[in-house]
């Protein structure tokens, strides 16, 4: 019988879900790391027991972790993130230019293909690859030294590099998002890149067609269909049919179109999830209510989901990592919250249970779907 | 000339590099804090980064050096440590501020 497995990332330690394919009794395990920021946690796709995590610290700085027994045991990797040459500067809060500095790894892909092959998203924002399983770290400074960078700001959360897309069809594509930079693409495997941005309007950009500037929370894509990209903008639910070419807006009937999720149904590449929060001062649900909204039109028209999920008092945020879905037939979809819940739907989002409750704010959800 | 030097851990990082409290290393010639480091994170690389930044040397801003009553952290990593500590009748304390949530 099939089982999942979810790698909880919070801000004091990491945890370790497991359940059967029934997906109703959990064992947790954890916390990993205790004290300690766990930004993301994420699985090879070629051995499931390999596991790289990013733990950081505002004392300590940055470590990376890597288990190779599905999270029973963890060894330190490198954690000398070297940008390649002079970085120079991008610009600060207030416009001034500010040098580039590493801060903290935000997001691990790991390859497709191989399983010591797995990139790094960074803070200030940059690519990296290790090609040695975490053991040594190189960025991919096309990115970086492309001729926006200078113009670069970071959001509120810092100017980090948070989605890392690989093309299941392509492996020289690849597809990144900055906050606030926008959205950016390789087709030569991270030689160079171009902004994928068209489309995009940011009220505080005071060009409607700029080229980069806009504050891209996540973006997903569903393996079977690349060429299509689901992004949840600070403000705006976005779809792109070309590899984000073009965009246009698909937030349609939901509530608000505010959020930092965004994720797509594991066999039904046209079914969409985001979680709306009220604004970008007000990050809690509308009213009070913690709803799931799906879409099973690729957008525009959306269905609120909440039978499970607290419907008053709920002011807690789903943050930009934090949503997953498995790849049982009945797909799974799973979110955690800042206020420590992290709830699990063993049926597409039609019902939801809070798989634990009590856990520090979480920040990253991944899924994985074992034998 | 060989010096064994003690030195005390936060928390954080006895967690993890898997340590006690107070940590024992070798030190060849002047009892520095640099040196101290240098064999600090020789013996375990895990720390490597997390006291000092790896490639400048320069002190992580939330992290202090005391020994013999003594604030450190403002001291020039090439000066000569209290000799109670290259003697290793003190510990070189490594703290990390308090600070954070």
């Amino acid at each position: 019988m099939s089982r999942v497995r979810l790698l909880v990332g919070t801000r004091k330690g990491a945890f370790v879900l497991t359940a059967d394919g029934a997906r109703r009794d959990w064992a947790v395990a954890g916390p990993y790391f205790p004290g300690w920021e766990m930004f993301h946690l994420k699985a090879s796709p070629v051995n499931p027991d390999r596991i790289y995590a990013s733990q950081s610290s505002g004392w300590f700085g940055q470590v990376v972790q890597r288990s190779d027994d599905g999270g029973a045991t963890w060894a330190a990797m490198d954690n000398n993130f070297l940008y390649d040459g002079v970085p120079g500067t991008h610009q600060w809060y207030d416009g001034t230019p500010h040098p580039w500095e590493f801060k903290r790894v935000w997001h691990l892909e790991p390859s497709l293909t191989c399983a010591d092959t797995v990139y790094a998203g960074i803070e200030d924002a940059a690519l990296f690859q290790s090609r040695d399983g975490g053991r040594s770290w190189q960025e991919l400074s096309g990115l970086r030294r492309h001729g926006t960078g200078p113009a670069w700001q970071p959001g509120a959360g810092g100017m980090c590099l948070h989605t890392i897309l690989l093309d299941p069809t392509d492996p020289a594509r690849m597809v990144i998002a900055i906050s606030a930079a926008g959205a950016f693409r390789t087709d030569d495997g991270g030689q160079s890149w171009q902004p994928i941005n068209r489309g995009l309007r940011s009220a505080h950009i005071p060009d409607p067609t700029a080229e980069v500037g806009h504050c891209v929370h996540h973006i997903a894509m569903h393996p079977s269909r690349p060429g299509s990209l689901f992004m949840q903008k600070h403000w705006d639910v976005m779809r792109s049919d070309d590899a984000g070419g073009s965009w246009h807006d698909i937030s349609g009937d939901l509530p608000t179109d505010f959020g930092f999720v965004i994720d797509v149904h594991a066999h039904e590449p046209e079914t969409l999830y985001v979680v709306p929060i009220k604004s970008d001062s007000e990050h809690f649900p509308i009213d009070g209510a913690l709803r799931v909204y799906r879409s099973r039109s690729g957008g525009n028209a959306w269905e609120p989901l909440t039978n499970g999920l607290p419907q008053r008092d709920c002011y807690v945020n789903v943050l930009r990592d934090a949503m997953a879905v498995d790849s049982l037939d009945a797909c799974g979809v799973y979110f955690g919250t800042t206020g420590g819940q992290v709830y699990a739907s063993a049926d597409a989002g039609d019902t939801w249970q809070a798989i634990v409750r009590d856990l520090p704010a979480v920040l990253s959800v991944e899924v994985q779907t074992l034998p | 000339m060989r010096s064994t030097i003690r030195v005390e851990l936060p928390a954080g990082l006895r967690l993890l590099a898997g340590l006690g409290r107070e940590v024992r290393v070798a030190v060849e010639g002047a009892v520095t804090l640099r040196t101290i480091l240098d064999a600090l994170e020789a013996a375990h690389p895990t720390l490597q980064g997390t006291i000092r930044d790896r490639n400048t040397h320069r002190r992580r801003p939330f992290i202090r050096f005391f020994a013999c009553q003594q604030d450190l952290s403002h001291a020039a990593p090439d000066d000569p440590v209290p000799a109670a500590v290259a003697q290793g009748l003190e510990s070189l304390l490594i703290v990390g501020a308090i600070a954070g949530g």
